[in-house]
C-alpha cells in the first residue's frame, strides 16, 4: 500500500528561455532581409524604370501574349485530356500488343524533352511536306501555332493518360467486387463507383500538370508563337530593358500561384467528406 | 610546354579511346562511308556525339550543385526558427514557379548586365561574355534545388523523430545525429523522388541549347539546317534523350536495390 507522504507542492511554469540571437537566429533574419531588401530595390526600379511610352506599346502586347499562352494551354489540356483516355486504356488492357503500344506512346512523350518533341514536329514534318501536301495536312503543319497545340497536345495527353491510370489502379479491389455484388454494370461501376474515387486521387496531379504546362508553354517561343515569353523576348530584342524579363517573371508567377491555391481551395472542398 | 595543356590533351586522348560513338570501337564506325551520321568530315556523329557529351556533363555537374542547396533549403524549412523557413519558401515559391527557360533567360542577360556594370564600375572597358554553359548550370541549381528541397523536406518528415532522439541520446552531436543517423535513412525514402528529379533535369538540359551551348539539341539543329533532313536529326535527337532516360532508370534501380538491401541488413 502506497499513499504519498509528501505532495510536491504546485510550482510554477519553467521560464521562457530569453530570446538570445543564435548564429542560425541571425543567418535567417540575414537571408530574410536579403530577400526583402532585393524585392524592394526591384520594386523601386521597376517604378524608376516605368516608361509610359514602352507601357503603352508593349502592355497590350503581355496581355495579348498572355491570353496566348493561356488558349494554348486550356486548348491543348483539354484535348490532352480526351486522348489519354485510350491510352490510359490501353496500357490497362490485357491485349499485350495494345498496351506495349500505349507503353511505347507515354515513354517516348515522357521520356523526351518537350521542346525536341516540339522542335520534330515543327521542323521535321517539313521533311514530309510533299506527303503532307498530298494528304492536304501541309496548311495544318506550315503554321507553327498549330504544331505547338499539337506537340503539346501529344506530350499533356502522354502524361495525363498515367495519371489517369494510376487513379483508377489506386481504387481498391473490394470496390469493383462490391459493386458487382451489387449487381451493377461494368458501365455503372466504372462511371459512379470507379470514376468518382479515381478523380480525387488525380485532382493534385492534374493541377501540377497544369502548371507544368503553363511553365512549358514558354518554349513555342522559340518557334515563332508569341505567347507572354515570345512577347518578352521579343520587347527585350527591341529595348534592352531587362525589365521586360521582370514583368514575364511576374506575370508567371502570379498565374502559377493563383492556379495552385485555387487547386488547394478546390481540393479542400471536394475532400471534406474524407476528413475526420 | 605547359604540363597542364599537355596533360588535358593526354586525358582527352585517353578518353576518345573510350568515346562509345566515334572512337576506335565506337558504334558508328560501324555505320557505312559517307552516311549522315558517320564520324568525321563527312558525316556528323562526332559533332552530334560532342553535343551529347555536353548534355551529360551539363546535367552531372548541375547535379551536385542542385542537391546541396537543396539540402540546405529542406534543413532550414524544418527548422523552429520562423525567419528561415519564410527566406526557404520564398525561394522554393519563386524558383518553382518560373518557367525554365524564363530563369534560363534571365540568369543568361543578368549575369551579363551584371558582369558588364561591375567591370565598368572596375574601370574596365571591354565587354565580357557569360559562358552559357555556366550559366545553364546556374539556372539549373536554382531550379533544381528548389524541386529537390520539397522531395528532401517531405523524406525528412517521414522519419520519426525517435530517431532524433535516440542519436541525442546516444551522445551524439546535432550534426553527427544528421550525418550518422538521419541521412541514410533520408536517401533511401528520397531516392525515387530524386529519381524522377534527375529525369526532369536531363530533359530541362534540352533548354540551354537556346542561349548558344551546343548541347544534343543544338547540335542535331545545326545538322539539320545543314543538310535538310530535320526529322532524321530531331528524331536522332529524342533517341539520345531516351537512351539516357533508360540508362538513369537502369541505374537508379540498382542503387535502389542496393539501398534496401543495406536497410534490411541493419
Amino acid at each position: 500500500m502506497s499513499v504519498a507522504d509528501e505532495l510536491i507542492p504546485p510550482q510554477p511554469a519553467p521560464p521562457v528561455p530569453a530570446f538570445t540571437w543564435t548564429p542560425l537566429r541571425i543567418l535567417g533574419a540575414t537571408l530574410l532581409g536579403l530577400w526583402i531588401a532585393a524585392g524592394i530595390a526591384l520594386v523601386l526600379w521597376l517604378v524608376d524604370a516605368w516608361d509610359i511610352d514602352k507601357v503603352t506599346t508593349y502592355g497590350p502586347k503581355f496581355l495579348s501574349g498572355l491570353a496566348t499562352t493561356l488558349t494554348l494551354v486550356g486548348i491543348s489540356v483539354t484535348l490532352g485530356a480526351v486522348l489519354s483516355v485510350p491510352i490510359a486504356l490501353g496500357r490497362m488492357s490485357s491485349n499485350r500488343i495494345l498496351s506495349w503500344i500505349a507503353y511505347g506512346y507515354v515513354y517516348f512523350f515522357r521520356g523526351t524533352p518537350l521542346i525536341a518533341q516540339l522542335f520534330l514536329i515543327y521542323y521535321g514534318f517539313g521533311s514530309f511536306r510533299t506527303e503532307l501536301e498530298a494528304l492536304g495536312l501541309w496548311v495544318f503543319f506550315r503554321d507553327a501555332w498549330n504544331c505547338a497545340l499539337f506537340a503539346f497536345t501529344l506530350n499533356t495527353a502522354a502524361y495525363q493518360a498515367e495519371i489517369l491510370r494510376g487513379a483508377i489502379e489506386s481504387v481498391t479491389r473490394g470496390q469493383h467486387e462490391g459493386a458487382a455484388a451489387l449487381g451493377l454494370t461494368r458501365f455503372q461501376t466504372f462511371h459512379q463507383i470507379i470514376m468518382p474515387q479515381a478523380m480525387i486521387v488525380a485532382l493534385r496531379p492534374y493541377g501540377n500538370e497544369i502548371i507544368l504546362m503553363i511553365k512549358g508553354s514558354a518554349i513555342v517561343a522559340i518557334v515563332t508563337v508569341f505567347d507572354l515569353m515570345g512577347e518578352t523576348r521579343r520587347a527585350y530584342s527591341r529595348t534592352f530593358d531587362f525589365q521586360t524579363y521582370i514583368w514575364a517573371a511576374v506575370f508567371y508567377l502570379v498565374i502559377v500561384e493563383a492556379l495552385r491555391n485555387i487547386w488547394e481551395k478546390l481540393e479542400q472542398r471536394l475532400t471534406r467528406h474524407l476528413k475526420r | 610546354m605547359e604540363p597542364t595543356a599537355s596533360l588535358g590533351g593526354q586525358l582527352y586522348w585517353l578518353a576518345s579511346l573510350f568515346d562509345p560513338f566515334c572512337g576506335p570501337l565506337g558504334l558508328l564506325n560501324l555505320l557505312p562511308e559517307g552516311s549522315l551520321l558517320s564520324c568525321g568530315d563527312t558525316g556528323w556523329g562526332d559533332e552530334v556525339a560532342r553535343g551529347f557529351f555536353v548534355t551529360i556533363t551539363l546535367a552531372l555537374c548541375t547535379l551536385p550543385i542542385g542537391l546541396t542547396i537543396g539540402l540546405f533549403l529542406s534543413l532550414a524549412k524544418q527548422t523552429e526558427i520562423r525567419t528561415l523557413r519564410a527566406a526557404a519558401n520564398i525561394y522554393t515559391t519563386i524558383f518553382r514557379g518560373l518557367p525554365e527557360l524564363l530563369t534560363i533567360f534571365m540568369i543568361y542577360f543578368g549575369l551579363q548586365i551584371a558582369v558588364r556594370e561591375v567591370a565598368l564600375a572596375l574601370g574596365y572597358e571591354s565587354g565580357f561574355d557569360i559562358n552559357s554553359f555556366v550559366a545553364g548550370t546556374i539556372a539549373l541549381s536554382l531550379v533544381f534545388s528548389a524541386y529537390a528541397s520539397e522531395v528532401l523536406s517531405s523524406a525528412f518528415k517521414a522519419i520519426p523523430k525517435g530517431q532524433y532522439e535516440a542519436g541525442y541520446a546516444l551522445g551524439l552531436r546535432p550534426g553527427k545525429t544528421m550525418r550518422l543517423i538521419i541521412l541514410p535513412q533520408l536517401v533511401r525514402i528520397a531516392l525515387p523522388g530524386l529519381g524522377n528529379l534527375w529525369m526532369i533535369l536531363i530533359k530541362d538540359t534540352a533548354l540551354i541549347s537556346v542561349i548558344g551551348l551546343g548541347d544534343t539539341l543544338r547540335q542535331t539543329g545545326i545538322a539539320a539546317k545543314v543538310t535538310k533532313e530535320a526529322f532524321f536529326f530531331y528524331g536522332i535527337a529524342c533517341l539520345l534523350f531516351l537512351a539516357l532516360a533508360m540508362a538513369s532508370s537502369v541505374v537508379f534501380s540498382k542503387i535502389e536495390t542496393s539501398v534496401r538491401r543495406s536497410g534490411v541488413n541493419r
